[in-house]
């Protein structure tokens, strides 16, 4: 029994393992060994792909933008999540439920649908091809999200923990900011993960709202692809990049996510 | 935990709401007003009502893809939560083996989604792939970009890929979340792995599988990109779901009135599904 059950997630991990070696394995070769013959490691190892990448700036100033406008989006989604996440948490309020629930239905709008008003609306403003503009695109399906992790991590605080800092004459800011963040500080490491995640893996609203500038590197890839793709390798090398900084930050939330999910209600 | 009834609390939400309104109704207004006018391009409006809504809803088009949709949705809840569940029961609990479990199963979910459909594309290619290669190679006429079933099957096992990792997660973290008293009463009672799984371990796991069940359906029906780099909706209109149908008629023959509609059904429709889960669930816990 116990030798069967460890079978059990070796084989899941193997079956994510293999199309990911398999995109490795084609960013060491030249383009022409992919086309021309089939084996399962280079035959002839080169990093030339790599080093494309890391000296055109069309190439390595995708990773930049994406990063930073992932990091804005982070931000701000946290940020404006906490108070609101607090509020859900501890008061009762007119409409308190409604709102809950309208702003959980904007994580399920499907992006298709806005991709074509969010090009308008951002033009109109004159934010088209900005960092902030695909930052706060993605606050629509973050917040919500954020939201509802932290409200979580915040109802398993006991109450009396505010009571207490009441009584001792703390004000409302300081408590929050000294006493209650710290404590919740698992729960803001799970949002920021999911919020990080979201908006690194989205593409669609941050292909739209993009020309030049803030480009993201998924949609300098897609460029790649289209032209009869004549540069697999060049892609494949592009593609196992992207998984760089979601497995950084994995590991460093390693030890909250299976904690985190417990804790909160996600 | 009983709550304080303060109406100041909106302070607290507004920067949320103020965000959120922005980004999601100004869009939506827009939705609705395109879904109710008729254009001819160059910026003139004409009043249409509600043809556009009656002749989405009619169109065999529509509920082609529609039904595409529904199908992939079942299938892919069908395959994730059991097998996620399963793989979340057989992980070790303690020991340096947990993260090195949790990091690898978490890594498909960073990867961009136009990334996962790239690694499945040459994945699975006949010629260069190396999944293609070896069905082929056991004898199996496996082509997905001209077999529609060889399509599904592809654009079903990249989406097991990418998405069973998450109800493992949530999965794990239920089962983590249970004391070691529960198990152990349950040895001294004799209880078989069953009875501990449907009476124990379920029961504590209920409320994390509803939030799986709920963000699986919502991001499968809402699904464009994975499928549309790896098949590009094809062979044909074969694996063509909703989203990519919209984009086609919205940015692809730019019929605004009718793509601005089809969104409208298709977002209440999610909207429906998803509002008898949270009230089945906020049912649930309030027992």
């Amino acid at each position: 029994m116990q030798r069967i059950k460890w079978m059990v997630p070796t084989v899941y991990i193997a079956f994510l393992m293999l199309p990911i070696y398999w995109l490795l394995n084609m960013s060491f070769k030249t383009t022409n060994e992919i086309l021309g013959t089939f084996s399962l490691w280079p035959l002839e190892f080169t990093v030339q792909n790599y080093v494309t990448i890391f000296t055109d700036p069309t190439w390595y100033m995708g990773y930049v933008n994406s990063l930073i406008y992932v990091t804005i989006n982070t931000v701000i989604s946290v940020a404006a999540a906490l108070p609101a996440a607090y509020a859900f948490s501890r008061y009762k309020f007119v409409g308190d439920k409604h709102l809950f629930f309208w702003l959980l239905t904007n994580r399920m709008a499907p992006a298709a649908v806005f991709a074509l008003p969010f090009f308008q609306l951002y033009s109109a403003i004159g934010l088209f091809d900005t960092y902030i503009a695909v930052a706060l695109a993605h606050t629509l399906f973050n917040i919500p999200l954020a939201v509802w992790i932290l409200e979580g991590f915040m109802s398993g605080v006991p109450k009396e923990l505010d009571e207490t800092a009441y009584v001792d004459g703390y004000p409302f800011w300081r408590f929050f900011i000294k006493i209650f963040l710290p404590t919740i500080a698992a729960g803001i490491g799970v949002a920021a993960f999911f919020c990080f995640m979201f908006s690194w893996v989205e593409l669609l609203l941050a292909k739209t709202l993009t020309a030049v500038e803030a480009k993201p590197i998924a949609a300098t890839m897609t460029r790649t692809a289209s032209t009869s793709g004549y540069e697999l390798g060049l892609l494949a090398a592009a593609g196992s990049l992207t998984i760089v900084p979601g497995a950084f930050v994995i590991y460093f939330v390693r030890n909250y996510i299976a904690k985190g999910f417990a804790l909160g209600r996600v | 935990m009983n709550k304080t009834v303060n109406q100041k609390a909106w302070f607290f939400v507004l920067p949320v709401l103020l965000l959120v309104a922005f980004n999601a109704i100004i869009p939506l207004m827009t939705v609705v007003n395109y879904s109710v006018q008729e254009t001819f391009g160059a910026n003139t409006f004409f009043w249409a009502g509600v043809r556009w809504f009656g002749e989405v809803l009619q169109s065999e088009r529509f509920h082609a893809s529609l039904g595409r949709q529904l199908f992939f949705t079942f299938t892919i809840l069908i395959i994730e939560i059991p097998l996620g569940v399963a793989v979340a029961l057989a992980m070790p609990r303690k020991g340096p083996w947990v993260s090195v479990c949790l990091v690898s199963m978490a890594l498909p979910l960073l990867i961009p989604w136009n990334v996962v459909g790239a690694i499945w594309n040459i994945f699975a290619l006949p010629d260069i792939g190396l999944l293609g290669r070896m069905l082929n190679g056991i004898g199996i006429d496996y082509n997905f970009t001209r077999q529609p079933e060889d399509a599904w099957f592809t654009v079903i096992l990249m989406d097991v890929w990418h998405w069973t990792s998450l109800v493992v997660l949530l999965a794990y973290a239920g089962l983590v979340s249970i004391p070691d008293a529960y198990y152990q009463a349950a040895k001294i009672d004799g209880a078989k792995a069953w009875a501990i799984f449907r009476y124990i371990q379920l029961p504590k796991m209920k409320r994390v599988l509803t939030i799986a069940i709920l963000l699986r359906f919502m991001d499968s029906f809402n699904i464009y990109t994975e499928p549309f780099v790896l098949t590009g909706g094809g062979p044909g209109n074969a694996t063509t779901l909703l989203s990519i149908d919209l984009v086609k008629i919205a940015l692809g023959q730019f019929d605004l009135g009718p793509a601005a509609a089809m969104s409208l059904i298709y977002f209440l429709i999610i909207l429906l599904f998803s509002w008898i889960f949270y009230t089945v669930m906020t049912r649930n816990e309030e027992q």
